[in-house]
């Protein structure tokens, strides 16, 4: 049993971070596109942020440094990822079910860092962990373990409520939709519940911790907990290939779409770039593209379909 | 009350339309337009149409597609259209908008939170049809199915959905019930965008099939490319019209106007959206006065499209927007001036001065400014003498979304309304969260079949509304009032709105542009620049 819970959780581990790779680039690679930002843009001047607005309401904005603000970025990050503040903002009903399950789940992130902190804790200063410090980590470990499973089982169970009993996201429901939600709820509850009803003999999460990290298969894992594990496993396994993995693609979706608001320059970087897609060879076929697939983009874009008419 | 209607309706083979509206299921509107039986009937579509074309969808009818004569055609078409699905999704055929439309695609959660920013969804009376999020979920079913090429297991998690004709020719109309405003976009907590989507549809159509309102593809880009300019007009022509309006303004003003045309070597080249200096001759003439008062050496150009800055590939079709583009860069080019300001056309501002910005290259990318901009410098920095007493009457703001929440112009207009317009006030909301016209992506110009009544009951009832609720206390028709809208098809949609519901005739609401508010207050010029009569 230990052997392979330990085994899946390796594996699951790996095509977890193989999966977030592999997309992170597939976006990543794409080519640049064509400009299609959406204001307000943060990391402009904080004089224009404030209202939204950007650097082309600046007389002859191109003869001035243009001024790019990290912390106007920080400030709107921040918010979104920990508190998700669009979502506060645009829809509150669904905020106050999306927040907990969202914020449950870094919790539970920083609680498995902790546990497996402890975990290298154990293994490499057995004392200091036996000692106030590692009873310290054993404690917020263990806040932060139970507030993060309670909050983002509560969540998720909101979420399923709401996608099961509001007609107005029956449309756009698929049994998938449910499934992900049923697993998020599943992994999580019988996880809490294996740790709640080990017995005092039990190695504890460190314990389990240091022996997944040392591969050590002789520590006995209660078998809750242990199915609790191989399902979260496998759940970390399945997120990158679904739409949860928008932890990635929202990364995207702001920095590389509605806040890239970069000027193409004269022999830049951009431009570079602009001139390999221009030799790409499309092969639209209505008539007026006048794309035969043999034309590149600058023949198409510099041919009047009119010509000859 | 319309049933709900599903995603798998959209494939439904008979020819009756989705959904039916009725007034009294609209967005109820405020004083004086408070009662739905007061609101005028829609038009039906003639039983012509319905019959040549395909008109399944809902009341209107944008496009104008013929039925196919046999099973066999339809399915040719049903293939044409999944082979430019694919094709939207190459890097070869679609590097321009890939990336975000392969991320709208993949990361949507379906929460819906993008449907309440929707001002089409909003004033339909939250008819399902319009959510922002349908049209997406029809396509992110069809890139699982066909572009991904799924199976059972991506079905089960993405939704299954089945293509055939009637679901494709449904979808074409779909494509144009969307303003492209990307309010939706804005509040994503994602970052999905669903007018993206819809911009991505019109050009499968378009590039693939060649679907696309005639209006701003025959009549638009296409006559554009040809002659010049959409209006059909040919440089002589253009340079005839500008001679009228200069006289027209020396008699309004008493200051002598003289156009400049193909100054080389000039500091500007100023571009307008022709429709201008046709519907709306005192917009150009006040450009002209402001910038020959204030010093500026500019000029305009005879060059094909270098006198027309529409460019209505913006809103269909990347090939004929890039073409567009590059005329507009190669007669500044060719007259060497040092950057080229915009007119008062909003998507004019933002196909050059942001989308073509990875089109040009090299010695084309000239730089481009918003007249915004200048303006804001003229008239703040006390260029020409301005007295605002001449504007005192109550003015409101349009913003544009092409101009401001897609732009990021948002404060000098303002400041020089704030500055001549002592009884300006905002509408509610505003800048960057404003609503659009709902003329926005060429509805303002497509009037076709009875599709003007579809714009003003549904895509311009926020609009109306906004503009209602920023006048309420001073509706009485004794008074004056303005609605400044700094974009030449904004100021098109809503002239029809306000004539369609006689709000000049019952509440003397008029509309105009910036210029017109700057001239109207200059010192040196004969006051009454702005007629207070409906045109």
């Amino acid at each position: 049993m230990t052997l392979m819970l330990f085994s899946i959780l390796y594996l699951t581990g790996l095509i977890f971070l193989i999966g977030c790779i592999v997309r992170f680039f597939m976006y990543a690679r794409l080519p640049l596109h064509l400009r299609w930002e959406l204001y307000p843009v943060p990391h402009e001047a904080p004089h224009r942020a404030a209202h939204g607005g950007s650097y082309f309401e600046d007389l002859d904005w191109w003869e001035k440094p243009k001024e790019s603000s990290l912390i106007g970025e920080a400030r709107v990050m921040v918010p979104e990822i920990l508190f998700l503040k669009a979502l506060w903002e645009h829809n509150r009903t669904l905020w106050f079910r999306s927040f907990p399950f969202h914020f449950g789940l870094y919790l539970l992130i920083g609680t498995a860092l902790l546990v497996a902190a402890s975990g290298l804790f154990g293994l490499f200063a057995p004392s200091l962990a036996a000692g106030g410090a590692g009873n310290a980590l054993h404690i917020v470990c263990i806040v932060c373990g139970g507030a993060g499973a309670v909050l983002a089982i509560s969540g998720a169970m909101g979420l399923l409520i709401r996608r099961l009993g509001d007609a107005k996201l029956k449309n756009y429901t698929t049994p998938g939709d449910i499934f992900n939600l049923l697993f998020f709820i599943a992994a999580l509850g019988i996880t809490l519940a294996g740790y709640l009803t080990q017995g005092a003999d039990a190695p504890g999460m460190a314990g389990i911790a240091a022996a997944v990290l040392s591969f050590d298969t002789s520590v006995p894992v209660p078998v809750l907990l242990g199915i609790g594990l191989i399902l979260l496993g496998l759940l970390c396994a399945y997120i990158p290939m679904t739409h949860m993995s928008h932890f990635i693609g929202k990364y995207f979706t702001y920095h590389s779409v509605r806040w890239s608001d970069e000027p193409n320059r004269r022999g830049g970087a951009i431009e570079k770039k602009l001139m390999e897609y221009l030799t790409y060879r499309p092969t639209w076929s209505a008539k007026h593209m006048k794309a035969d697939g043999k034309k590149t983009w600058a023949d198409v874009a510099t041919t009047n379909p009119t010509d000859g008419e | 009350m319309n049933e709900t209607i599903k995603l798998k309706d959209m494939s439904r083979k008979d020819d009756k339309p989705l959904v039916k509206l009725r007034n009294e299921e609209l967005m109820p509107l405020p004083a004086p337009l408070d009662s739905p039986e007061r609101d005028r009937e829609f038009a039906p579509l003639s039983g012509q149409t319905r019959e040549k074309y395909e008109c399944g969808l809902d009341d209107t009818c944008a496009l104008n597609i013929p039925k196919p004569a046999s099973k066999e055609e339809e399915d040719e078409l049903v293939l044409k259209f999944l082979a430019g699905l694919e094709k939207l999704f190459t890097r070869e055929n679609n590097w321009t908008f890939l990336e975000p439309l392969v991320l709208s695609m993949e990361h949507c959660a379906k929460c819906q939170t993008c449907s309440d920013s929707c001002h089409i969804y909003e004033a339909s009376g939250e008819n399902e049809l319009y959510r922002p999020n349908f049209r997406s979920e029809v396509m992110r079913r069809l890139y699982f199915k066909h572009v991904k090429h799924g199976g059972l297991v991506s079905a089960w998690q993405h939704g299954d959905i089945t293509v055939n004709w009637p679901l494709v020719a449904r979808l074409a109309e779909l494509s144009y019930r969307c303003n492209l405003c990307r309010r939706c976009a804005q509040t994503c907590p994602i970052g999905a965008d669903n007018g993206l989507v819809a911009h991505e549809l019109r050009k499968l159509f378009s590039q693939e099939m060649g679907i696309a309102g005639k209006e701003i593809h025959d009549d638009g880009s296409m006559l554009q490319l040809k002659v010049g300019s959409s209006t059909g007009m040919n440089a002589l022509v253009v340079k005839d019209n500008i001679e009228f309006i200069d006289e027209d303004v020396e008699d309004m003003t008493g200051i002598k106007v003289e156009t400049p045309w193909d100054v080389e070597g000039a500091d500007v080249l100023l571009i307008h959206n022709a429709g201008e200096i046709m519907a709306w001759p005192e917009n150009p003439g006040a450009f002209a006065l402001i910038l020959q008062e204030a010093g500026i050496k500019w000029t305009l150009s005879s060059e094909v499209a270098g006198y027309d800055s529409i460019n209505y590939g913006l809103w269909y079709d990347d090939a004929q927007f890039a073409r567009v583009a590059i005329k507009h860069a190669e007669a500044a080019k060719k007259l060497g001036v040092k950057k080229i300001v915009l007119g008062e056309c909003g998507h004019a501002h933002k196909a050059l001065s942001v989308i073509a910005d990875r089109v040009l290259t090299g010695e084309l990318n000239i730089p481009r400014e918003s007249s915004m901009t200048l303006l804001h410098d003229i008239v703040m920095n006390n260029r020409i003498k301005l007295d605002p007493s001449r504007n005192d009457f109550p003015v409101t703001l349009h913003d544009p979304c092409n101009l401001v929440r897609l732009m990021g112009v948002v404060e000098p207009q303002r400041e020089i309304i704030r500055k001549i317009c002592p009884r300006f006030r905002e509408m509610t909301p505003h800048g960057v969260e404003n609503y659009c016209c709902g003329g926005g992506s060429g509805f303002a110009i497509m009037s076709g079949n009875n599709f003007s009544d579809w714009r003003h009951h549904v895509s311009g009832r926020k609009k109306l509304e906004q503009i209602l609720n920023a006048f309420e206390e001073c509706l009485d028709p004794s008074l004056n009032k303005y609605v400044c809208a700094p974009c030449s098809n904004c100021k098109g949609q809503i002239r029809d709105i306000l004539a369609y519901y006689e709000m000049w005739e019952k509440h003397h609401i008029l509309y105009g542009g910036l210029v017109e508010l700057i001239v109207n207050a200059m010192v040196d010029a004969k006051p009454g620049f702005i007629e207070w009569d409906w045109h």
